[in-house]
């Protein structure tokens, strides 16, 4: 029997997190859902815990990079043998969770990452300037990597054993989805994307803009290249194991 | 040539750099393996802004001669980008350092809510208590 926990990222999203986390268990109740509230001022923890998740509670906002690293690191401490992550503002939808867990089961992947584009969505029609971004890395990503990747900026992902302990042990900061899937293909962990559904926004504004996803754009370009030129992409000193 | 005034002015801003460094550490306020580039820092300006001949000499290979003190501007400069540098490297450190520390407090915190829940209602459980205290 595989256990499975389902990391959810969350930050101020009391309105959401309720329903994101009753929708997993609904979905299936084996999978434990485990809520990393990264800092929220508000009740994400108290209505997390009383939807049925374990919280963890860091102390003060690190970001989603850390936060989803701090959910990976609960997974690899209590032993679980595959990880889901799911964002805390409903946008992934749970009910396309078991797409992902799939090729896992079957052994023929270490991280599968739902896509919005493998010609599974068509609805999903982001705005034009997010559209050429995510277009950007997908093609910057296939051409470093050396394989196909459509979707880099999906955050809706499974994991099995090695992909959990790769990110727990090491796992990027500011918008981590790009160079997370630089990083996992380097360490030659197999990256398999399945078509899934998106939701819009459930509650909040994303926290991409315009003038933001301009910034973004060029900080994680930056980011990939120094991540392929980085002398090791697992640091040594410092790393929890 | 370096005007004398300038010289006097430079070693006593150096000196004054070099006897503030060492109070502070001696007050414990400066660790060591960061105060090393400023003791570094104050020597150089304080050689510089004493061996006059020196800093005309390397004004003139620089190209100038005319001005000396600008080497020593150039130094000062060189130096506070380094000790910049340093402490670039210093607080990313910090900051990961940080980040780690956060998790791992946060992922204890949640063991502790489990414990306790775990321990609470067991407290009437006399098996369990014998249990936990063997």
């Amino acid at each position: 029997m595989t256990s499975i926990v389902a990391v959810v990222p969350a930050f101020d999203e009391e309105a959401a997190i309720g329903a994101v986390v009753e929708e997993i268990r609904a979905v299936d109740p084996l999978i434990d859902v485990v809520v990393v509230d990264d800092g929220s001022t508000d009740g994400t923890a108290d209505v997390a815990r009383a939807a049925g998740a374990a919280v963890v509670r860091l102390p003060f906002n690190l970001g989603i990079g850390a936060a989803v690293q701090t959910g990976f690191r609960y997974a690899l401490e209590h032993g679980y043998d595959v990880a889901v992550r799911l964002d805390g503002d409903g946008q992934h939808d749970a009910t396309e969770l078991p797409k992902l867990l799939i090729p896992l089961g079957r052994g023929e992947a270490d991280v599968v990452t739902g896509s919005r584009f493998r010609g599974g969505d068509d609805a999903y029609r982001p705005p034009l300037g997010r559209r050429l971004g995510i277009t950007w890395f997908a093609r910057l990503v296939s051409i470093l990597s050396g394989q196909k990747v459509t979707d880099t900026t999906s955050g809706f992902q499974a994991l099995n054993r090695d992909a959990i302990a790769l990110f727990a042990r090491d796992y990027p900061s500011d918008y981590p989805e790009v160079e997370a899937t630089v990083l996992l293909l380097k360490h030659r962990l197999r990256l398999v994307e399945v078509p899934v559904r998106m939701r819009e926004r459930e509650h909040g504004s994303s926290s991409i803009t315009l003038l933001r996803s301009i910034y973004y754009a060029i900080k994680v370009t930056l980011a990939l290249l120094v991540a392929m030129a980085r002398r090791s992409a697992v640091p040594s000193e410092g790393s929890p194991r | 040539m370096t005007p004398v005034r300038i010289s006097i002015a430079a070693a006593i801003g150096a000196a004054l750099l070099l006897l503030i460094i060492l109070e502070l550490i001696r007050g414990r306020r400066l660790k060591e393996r960061y105060a090393l580039l400023w003791l570094v820092t104050g020597v150089a300006l304080l050689v510089l802004a004493l061996w006059r001949g020196g800093l005309n000499t390397i004004a003139g290979w620089l190209g100038v001669g005319t001005y000396p003190p600008a080497i020593l501007f150039a130094a000062a400069i060189m130096f506070v980008i380094a000790v910049l540098l340093h402490y670039s490297t210093v607080l990313s450190t910090l900051t990961d350092d940080n980040v780690l520390l956060a998790q791992e407090v946060a992922l204890l915190r949640a063991r502790i809510d489990v414990l306790e829940a775990d321990a609470t209602p067991t407290r009437k459980n006399p098996a369990a208590t014998a249990r936990r205290a063997g």
